[in-house]
């Protein structure tokens, strides 16, 4: 069974797409069998990735080499693309944890859009979504990941868009596909690039290949393939200054919120470059940008989330900051820190945006924390286990968040990263301030008796309470003493850094630092006045970070001022004179012909013999006239 | 010299189930003769799993006469597939029309007359072939006896098709005069060595006679009347085994009878290929009846199928089976759209389709992908058909290429206009249309298909290399 898993491990992606097109096709009118269908589709995913995973993790051999099996889907001179799977300790470990997640997050999306008139439709776009991550995730080839890496962008623009009444949500869904097409446009460059160079896009032979690259090219296009390669992760994961997506992701259901920030679509960014490792690896200032983009994003995005007021957006923003420290990771050269951590953040942060969901939908979507408070009362499961994730988040041990980003600040301290290490840790003791000044303003403090809330019912609790289990226990396979994790994931050599104390309780009394601030602000002080003061007091800096660095407003002038001014002059130019004279006067021109050579068709038996016999003379003398050895046929000799 | 005779089972099997055929429509009674369809189609699929599983089964008959390699298997497989696909989509049709057996019969000995065709070593098993298949084709053009322009497109196949064999003829007794042998294998020997005058003269009216099968510019001006005048499932099965057969022996004639005077030929066809492209193409555009439409399009099609023929290499040979495989189901599944469209609302003007896509989902699909296939649209099988024909020019034919390339985005014209037509349009009638289980397999094995071969070719160029291969081997 192990083995047929691992043989046949394209069955993870298929399972989820057919229920998309069982969906799609058969079962639409029926809302709980196509409920049914997608739970069955990603729930027999999630064996299979199980079984595949643990076939992988219990062969030791994986760890020098990785399974690789496929078809040829194309070929020609020049040109060979295939397509197939790649199973190794990595693509194990996402496969059983998107499929995991992903199966958790339908679950608990039966309870969620209950009662929502596109149902059937929502369940059979999360499968594609679920699908196309897991196809990403296998891919042996970089085209093939491109194909699930397009899918996936195609099925955040249907989700998040998914509402179509709101107009803030239609808007927040082109704002995630448009921004994320600039960045994939660098992606497929870079594509190109490689191919181009490399002649393959095979992910195995590339990582060969690039590892003698001076045979193929210079250090110096190959930086320029790394950057153009790194563009796409940037605008998939979020990163500084393609972010702006995220944060309005949140426009869609709160279920796709939680696949899009956890499991399906972010985390594809950093695990393309955890894949493409070898390349930047090459390029040590390659290597520097993806790190200094992550501690920098990582740090910004933190500062933002202090501020924000709705629930959602400050776990978005938390995500772009989570996504940063995985960034940071792979650039100080970790794939295995990485990993980690984003293997920890996809059970907490579904955790959270899911108990999000639940307190959404108890207060009839008001989204503002200054609005709740006391939840805990009426909501214990949403709220405990919310706690758990905030403790996760906040990297107090043992619970998952802790083991993780202690791996990336020792790894960062360890590769004398000094100043990306300060930056992490700093956003480590941020982080720790804003989610716990959400909790204590949401779920503990005064009820607000405008608010009637009651518990979410089991569909919905039950997947927040494995999750939270999860995202306790979820750390313990790479804890420093013990790390279990860094022998099977990484890059070049095992890398595994000896258990530093120091970061260890350095980091704890800077999450307990930024609990206790956020503790004294928001709880102790019931009328919040402390806060309300300091937020006076450095109104400047508040409104800056409440407004997220004005980023939206600069791309928007930017839109205004220059993109759609010389696209109104393009426009003139396309009216006037591409269409008017080009593209109208060929087709007047086509049509005409058309119409022109119909009156050839007379429908007379005498006409067509004519023309007939006509064609066979004209084609006589026409090769009579152009070759010597006819010409003899004019001449009436017949030989 | 031992005369293997199994090389020839699928023949005779398609003789038997079309005697049969014809002799039980004489003996069960009228109510029970739908019956005769299920008959056909079995048996066609019968005949189908017999050709493909002598495969490996090459040979020749008859000192040459009778070629069985798997280039002609290939073939084979094509026309039966079609055959298949065709009867099955048209039962109703066909009962309605009356007189069972006779049609299926009728079916059947133009399909013999295809595989007799692909299989032909001499001229004379050729025109054997050909003319089985045009006089079958004749009586099913005009089988609707009472309607006026059935049987007038009956009179004009009648006359043409016997002027173009009178044509053809004349080509083959030139080249044997020339040459003194009919046999394919000798007359290329013999033209290597002597090219002379009368041999270009030869050359004119075969490609003149062959042309006016496969409907080629200037040899096409029939084709539009007849296809809009037979009844719809013939019209399908003409435009996709009867030209597919003619390609076949288009293919056997020009590369392994006419190599010798190459240069004088590949010209002609090249200009040959793209006035048929760009004629097709362009009077399709204003045509307002769905079946006139296709017969324009079937035109173009046969004008990209004939740049495989232009560089007479394997890689060409290549381009055509390929296109002429996908064309079948592409072909088919429109046609089979508009036979069931025009049995349940007796019209084939285009304005009628408005809404197709309320009335009935699957057909306005079918229809959309069938299109978009021969456009030569990705991810749709057209579109790797075109690639690997274009594929065998671009080197020293580019401006046939850009030809291609050009009139492909016309094309997606009028394909579209009849997409918008189904898809925005509010219809008149808003009654659904339901399919019968037999017309619906028929779409969706046309649309799979369509979309298989586009998106995974490889299987299909495997084998088809094969066959390819098989060609030159003796």
């Amino acid at each position: 069974m192990v083995d047929f898993a691992m043989q046949h491990a394209w069955l993870v992606p298929l399972l989820p797409a057919l229920a998309f097109v069982v969906i799609v096709f058969l079962t639409k009118p029926w809302q709980k069998l196509s409920a049914l269908v997608a739970v069955a589709g990603i729930v027999g995913a999630f064996v299979f990735a199980a079984l595949a995973a643990y076939g992988v993790f219990t062969h030791p051999e994986f760890t020098e080499g990785s399974l690789v099996y496929g078809v040829r889907w194309l070929s020609m001179p020049g040109l060979h693309i295939n397509v197939g799977i790649m199973l190794d300790p990595t693509s194990a470990m996402m496969i059983f944890m998107v499929s995991l997640v992903s199966s958790l997050i339908f679950i608990y999306a039966t309870g969620y859009m209950k009662g929502d008139p596109g149902f059937s439709v929502f369940f059979s776009y999360v499968s594609l979504f679920a699908a196309s991550m897991l196809l990403l995730v296998l891919s042996s080839n970089l085209l093939e990941m491109f194909v699930g890496w397009e899918l996936v962008g195609l099925c955040s623009y249907l989700l998040i868009g998914f509402y179509t009444h709101k107009i803030s949500a239609r808007e927040a869904a082109k704002k995630a596909f448009v921004t994320c097409r600039i960045a994939d446009f660098g992606l497929l460059l870079g594509m190109l690039s490689l191919q181009i160079v490399f002649g393959t896009l095979d992910l195995p032979e590339l990582a060969q290949k690039i590892a003698h690259f001076h045979q193929y090219t210079s250090a110096g296009v190959l930086t320029l393939i790394a950057v153009l390669v790194f563009l796409g992760p940037i605008g998939k994961s979020g990163q500084f200054p393609l972010h702006v997506w995220l944060p309005d992701a949140m426009e869609g259901p709160t279920p796709v919120s939680a696949l899009i920030h956890a499991a399906t679509m972010v985390v594809a960014g950093v695990y393309l470059v955890g894949r493409m490792l070898f390349l930047f690896s090459e390029i040590p200032s390659a290597m520097e940008l993806v790190a200094i983009t992550g501690a920098f994003t990582a740090l910004f995005a933190a500062t933002i989330a202090i501020t924000q007021r709705e629930i959602k957006r400050i776990l978005a923003y938390s995500t772009v900051s989570q996504l940063g420290y995985m960034m940071l990771a792979l650039g100080v050269g970790s794939l295995s820190a990485s990993m980690f951590h984003m293997w920890t953040h996809a059970f907490f942060k579904a955790l959270m945006f899911m108990g999000a969901g639940s307190v959404l939908t108890a207060l009839h979507h008001k989204a503002d924390v200054w609005e709740m408070g006391g939840l805990v009362k009426k909501m214990p499961i949403t709220a405990w286990t919310f706690v758990v994730g905030g403790l996760a988040i906040a990297g107090i041990p043992p619970f998952a968040g802790f083991w993780s980003k202690d791996e990336i600040l020792a790894t960062a301290l360890n590769s004398h990263h000094y100043v990306l290490f300060a930056m992490g840790a700093f956003t480590a003791f941020l982080t720790a301030f804003y989610m716990w000044r959400l909790i204590f303003l949401a779920f503990f403090g005064e009820e607000n008796p405008a608010n009637h809330p009651v518990e979410s019912p089991w569909n919905m609790t039950v997947p927040l309470i494995i999750l939270a289990a999860l995202a306790t226990v979820g750390g313990w396979v790479g804890t420093p003493w013990d790390n279990v994790w860094s022998q099977w994931i990484f890059f070049g050599e095992v890398e595994h850094a000896a258990p530093n104390y120091g970061v260890m309780i350095g980091s704890v009394i800077l999450a307990l630092a930024g609990i206790y601030l956020a503790y004294q602000l928001y709880y102790v002080d019931r009328e919040k006045v402390k806060a309300k003061a300091l937020a006076e007091r450095y109104h400047g800096i508040y409104t800056l970070l409440f407004n997220k660095y004005y980023i939206d407003e600069i791309y928007l002038w930017f839109n205004h001022a220059i993109v759609d001014g010389s696209a109104k002059l393009f426009y003139l130019f396309d009216i006037y004179v591409v269409d008017g004279i080009i593209v109208n006067g060929l087709g007047a021109f086509t049509r005409l012909s058309g119409e022109g050579l119909r009156i050839t068709e007379t429908g007379r038996l005498q006409n067509y013999a004519l023309v007939f016999f006509l064609g066979v003379l004209i084609i006589a003398v026409a090769l009579a006239f152009s070759s010597p050895s006819a010409a003899g046929l004019l001449l009436g000799g017949v030989k | 010299m031992n005369v293997d005779l199994s090389l020839l089972n699928p023949e005779i099997a398609i003789s038997i189930l079309g005697l049969a055929v014809l002799v039980l429509g004489l003996i069960i009674p009228k109510e029970s003769r739908h019956g005769l369809g299920w008959l056909t189609a079995l048996g066609l699929l019968g005949v189908l799993g017999l050709t493909i599983s002598g495969w490996n089964n090459q040979g020749t008959l008859y000192h040459g006469m009778f070629i069985v390699d798997q280039y002609a298997i290939f073939f084979k497989i094509t026309f039966l597939t079609a055959a298949f696909l065709v009867t099955l989509g048209s039962m109703r049709f066909v009962d309605d029309m009356g007189d069972q057996s006779e049609y299926y019969s009728m079916m059947l000995f133009a399909t013999l007359g295809m595989m007799v065709l692909a299989s032909a070593g001499d001229f004379i098993t050729l025109y054997l072939g050909l003319e089985l298949m045009t006089i079958a084709f004749i009586v099913l053009v005009c089988f609707k006896r009472l309607d006026g322009k059935s049987v007038e497109a009956g009179m004009k196949y009648v006359l043409l098709a016997g002027m173009s064999s009178a044509v053809l003829l004349y080509g083959l007794s030139l080249i044997y005069g020339v040459t003194g042998s009919v046999t394919i294998s000798e007359v290329g020997r013999a033209v290597a060595v002597t090219p002379v005058p009368a041999l270009i003269l030869g050359l004119v009216m075969l490609v003149a006679g062959l042309g006016f099968k496969i409907s080629a510019v200037p040899f096409h001006m029939w084709a539009p009347d007849i296809y809009e005048g037979a009844p719809t499932p013939v019209t399908s099965y003409l435009a996709v085994g009867s030209k597919a057969a003619s390609f076949a022996i288009l293919l056997r004639v020009f590369v392994a009878a006419l190599p010798g005077i190459w240069a004088n030929w590949t010209m002609l066809v090249a200009v040959l290929s793209a006035i048929t492209i760009i004629v097709g193409n362009l009077v399709a555009i204003p045509q307002t009846n769905i079946k006139r439409l296709l017969a324009y399009s079937s035109i173009a099609q046969a004008g990209y199928i004939l740049v495989g023929l232009v560089t007479a290499s394997e890689q060409g040979i290549k381009g055509v089976m390929f296109y002429a495989f996908l064309y079948v189901f592409a072909t088919i599944g429109a046609f089979t759209v508009a036979t069931y469209f025009y049995n349940v609302t007796g019209s084939d003007e285009i304005k009628d389709y408005a809404g197709l896509s309320q009335r009935s989902p699957l057909m306005a699909v079918v229809m959309l992908i069938c299109m978009l296939s021969m456009a030569g649209i990705p991810p749709l099988a057209g579109f790797v058909g075109k690639f690997y024909l274009f594929k065998t020019i671009v080197d020293n034919y580019l401006w046939l290429a850009f030809i291609g390339l050009i009139m492909s985005m016309v094309s997606v014209y009028y394909y579209l206009r009849v997409a918008l037509v189904m898809y925005r349009d509010e219809p008149l009638d808003n009654s659904p249309i339901n399919l019968s289980t037999p017309v619906a397999v028929t779409l969706i094995i046309a649309m799979v298909a369509t979309l298989f071969i586009g998106i995974y070719p490889g299987p299909l160029s495997q084998v088809i290399n094969m066959a390819a291969h098989s060609f030159f081997m003796h």
